[in-house]
């Protein structure tokens, strides 16, 4: 990746960085080049944020100055500073997230274009699905209804509506009722996107595309998740409505009960992986469908089920949906919304729903290996690194749509709860139901090793054994496989011929001591 | 750049610590209390305190402060209660508090941190005791280790086999457990009797 | 060594604590009570995950603050149930009508 000499034109080189840093960089994000001194990834989001502020204020100074002029209501539109801030936000966390081993060259253009995709990565993958599964909503409930749907939007099926809809929507006025508290009401939107927005920021799209490579990568997706329910109920305690306060309380009550078979049910992989990098659990994945964590044992496939639920009842989706119940409370917490601030919360929570759609194909559905081992490995032989890395993504990306998909056909079929069946439901019998799954999961292991001999029921390796089966790309191994076994060591040897010296590449392990004797004690563990 | 995302925390933390103190609205105050947590945790993340940062966010964010807001609807008496503080009150208050503060800033100002840590090195070794893992060494990597010593096994006694007795921290982690039980029996014992005496309390009231 | 240093993150402890005690003192709400006490445990937070670089395993600070927050979501859960019955009893959650036992 050195630059190119000087008779080749600039263009040319800058092709060629473009495509190696494809190829390497982004394929191994931990070890891209660096930027010694020069910061153009954090500056720009710095100056991003900072433009969006300004911009803000210059709006609410000029909304003030000028009360009563026509062009006032079109100020006060608050997406594009929030465009500009989101924007900064993920430059900022992308920087970290690519943080790299070695502060060496200063080939500030690779990293600044491998940064710049990875931002408009992110940035599309929250504002994709958005877009997509409203219009699939639509379309899906409109044929359960016996109806079309949307069809003339964009030429045919209507596939551009929810364009139509964003463009309407920024269009609306942005009102504030008088009895809200006003700061509390405008500020709201803004939690719940973001919240919803930096919960991405953890999801792995394919192997090694992460923003930020966390160990404890799925704990800090579930907390960031949770952060969501503030904003819907301080929209609806700031709505200076009965409606909307209703619609908050539903909530809060909903979320907090909710959140305790989601921990449960979301450590059951955690446990049988012992990670809770989500890169590494779906690596353990990888392999014939049989190695889904869904068909590890009988009590992760009823775990799968119950996580599904309970993800349905945290996005407040139907059959959960108490807390925007049109027939009761008109819009719940969002009654008093309009324009862009009401479109906030949809676009938050048709992300949030790809979003926990897509930890649960990472968690239980083998992420993004497409199940047939064969299929996996040739696809992976073929097409090494990038691009077999954007096949993954597409795996995984049809998988999080499927369930999406799922979720839409249950919102459109099943009735809605009322609140104390909404709360019997968890905690009378999703809580004990996940607590009993938990400890069999536990059980299940240490039964089949006195029994049959070995931990599973299933023919074949043990999970730890199953690390990086597939992969090609010897610099991805994650460092803790197994340095000290010796039988471990054998099967990596078949697999990557460069054997346990390919272990230490740069970047992942440059570090990394060999502590046999901790690591067996933390990571091995019984298993 | 560190400075610049450790500025941008601290004055959010300060700020948002600040404002709970001076606000009068007890739900902005709950909304100023929710800016200063978050950024506690931001910069519990750059400490390299993931898990803690995260834990911060999962447990007092996310459960507590909800709480909080939960309790604040189901006892206000009218919309946006304003608390009133009376302005001498406040006055003595922040005064004491200013000189509580400087009291502390002249205590952790007067001593010699980097001294300090130089000591600790040459008596126990180096700080970093890092398990191998997928991630970098600086970013991520608490999470084993710190699981170890939860469950009786301090890594760093491992790797030098020195301080083999020192037991970890399975006592506190079993201690907190058996109180948070304690906890959650209690807490539904008071919702409990409050459902039960509420009636007959509030029937002469009303 | 980095510029941002331990006596910075002491300072920003030192100003969550002071704020919620003052925060304390000041409200007479006590779920107002109840957010200056989370302030004062999350400066002592601080102070403990910026301490626990300069102990042995690195963590002792940081496994002492998980405790913090894990007793403080107990404390928070217990004294708003306690806040309730309050209400209850008194239909206010204002401290000062608190004053029943006074003889």
């Amino acid at each position: 990746m050195t630059p190119s000499p000087a008779d080749i034109s600039f263009i040319q080189s800058a092709a060629t960085w473009l495509v190696e840093s494809l190829r390497t960089g982004l394929s191994a994000s931990c070890t891209l080049p660096f930027v010694g001194d020069v910061y153009v990834v954090p500056t720009l989001g710095g100056v991003l944020v900072a433009l969006g502020v300004l911009l803000r204020l210059t709006q609410w100074i000029w909304s003030r100055l000028s009360p009563g002029s026509p062009s006032n209501r079109a100020w006060r539109q608050p997406w594009g500073p929030m465009l500009l801030v989101i924007l900064g936000v993920g430059c900022l966390a992308v920087f970290y997230g690519l943080r790299p081993a070695s502060p060496a060259s200063n080939e500030d253009l690779i990293l600044l274009a491998v940064v710049s995709i990875h931002i408009g990565m992110l940035a599309a993958f929250f504002g994709l699905p958005a877009f997509a599964f409203i219009w699939a909503e639509r379309k899906i409930s409109g044929r359960i209804q016996d109806r079309l749907g949307p069809t003339h939007c964009g030429g045919r099926f209507g596939w551009l509506q929810s364009l139509a809809d964003g463009i309407k929507l920024i269009q609306k006025e942005d009102l504030a009722p008088a009895a809200a508290d006003r700061m509390l009401f405008r500020l709201a939107p803004y939690l719940v996107v973001i919240a919803s927005f930096a919960s991405f920021l953890i999801l792995p799209f394919s192997d090694g595309w992460v923003a930020v490579a966390l160990d404890c990568g799925l704990f800090i997706g579930m907390a960031v998740l949770s952060l969501e329910v503030l904003g819907v109920v301080l929209a609806g305690y700031s709505s200076g409505s009965k409606w909307s306060l209703f619609g908050g309380m539903r909530e809060t009550a909903q979320m907090v009960s909710y959140e305790v078979p989601l921990g449960i049910t979301a450590v059951i992989p955690v446990l049988i992986c012992g990670t809770m990098n989500l890169n590494e659990i779906a690596h353990m994945q990888s392999g014939w469908f049989t190695n889904w964590l869904i068909f590890h044992s009988p009590f992760t496939f009823v775990a799968f089920f119950v996580f599904f639920t309970v993800t349905l009842a945290s996005n407040k989706r139907a059959p959960f949906d108490l807390a925007e119940a049109e027939s009761e409370l008109v819009g719940g917490f969002h009654t008093e919304y309009s324009g862009m601030r009401w479109s906030f919360f949809f676009l938050a929570e048709y992300a949030s729903m790809y979003f926990v759609s897509a930890i649960g194909s990472l968690l239980f559905l083998g992420g993004w290996w497409t199940g047939i081992a064969p299929l996996d490995s040739a696809l992976h032989s073929m097409l090494e690194g990038y691009p077999g890395r954007v096949l993954g993504m597409l795996v995984l990306l049809s998988k999080a749509g499927l369930l999406v998909c799922v979720q839409i056909w249950i919102r459109w079929t099943l009735p809605r709860l009322r609140i104390d069946q909404v709360m019997t439901t968890c905690l009378k019998y999703l809580v004990p139901i996940s607590c009993f799954l938990f400890i069999g999961s536990v059980i299940w292991p240490l039964f089949w090793l006195s029994v049959a001999g070995r931990p599973t029921m299933l023919p074949g390796q043990s999970i730890g054994n199953r690390v990086q089966v597939l992969s090609v790309d010897p610099t991805q191994v994650p460092v803790h496989s197994d340095h000290g076994h010796g039988d471990h060591h054998d099967h990596l040897d078949h697999r990557h011929p460069h054997g346990p010296s390919s272990h230490e590449a740069p970047g992942h392990t440059g570090q990394a001591p060999a502590v046999n004797p901790v690591q067996e004690v933390t990571l091995r563990g019984g298993r | 750049m560190g400075v610049l995302v450790f500025t941008i925390f601290a004055l959010a933390a300060c700020g948002g610590a600040l404002a709970v103190v001076l606000s009068q609205n007890v739900v902005r105050m709950a909304f100023w209390l929710i800016i200063s947590l978050s950024s506690v945790a931001g910069l519990f993340f750059l400490l390299n305190a993931d898990f803690v940062g995260a834990t911060q966010l999962l447990i007092y964010v996310g459960g507590t402060v909800v709480l909080l807001i939960f309790g604040v609807m189901l006892t206000a008496q009218g919309p946006y209660t304003n608390l009133k503080t009376n302005p001498g009150e406040m006055v003595l208050a922040l005064a004491v508090g200013g000189a509580v503060f400087a009291m502390l800033v002249a205590a952790f100002t007067g001593v010699d941190w980097d001294a300090n840590s130089d000591q600790i090195e040459r008596k126990f070794g180096s700080a970093s005791t890092q398990v191998a893992g997928y991630n970098q060494q600086d970013e991520g990597s608490s999470v084993r280790r710190m699981g170890a010593a939860l469950s009786g096994i301090r890594t760093e006694s491992l790797r030098d086999g020195r301080n083999l007795k020192r037991p970890g921290y399975l006592l506190p982690f079993e201690i907190v457990s058996v109180h948070l039980l304690v906890v959650l029996v209690g807490a539904s014992y008071l919702a409990r009797a409050k459902r039960r005496v509420a009636p007959s309390q509030s029937s002469p009231a009303a | 060594m980095d510029p941002v240093g331990l006596k910075h993150y002491l300072f920003v402890g030192a100003m969550l604590f002071v704020c919620g005690v003052v925060c304390m003192a000041t409200k007479r709400n006590t779920i107002g009570m109840l957010m200056g006490v989370e302030l004062v445990l999350n400066g002592a937070n601080v102070n403990f995950v910026a301490l626990s670089r300069h102990t042995p395993l690195g963590l002792d600070g940081q496994i002492a603050s998980m405790f913090v927050i894990v007793l403080a979501a107990a404390e928070a859960a217990v004294a708003l149930a306690i806040a309730l019955n309050f209400y209850n009893n008194h239909l206010s959650i204002d401290v000062d009508r608190a004053d029943d036992l006074r003889g």
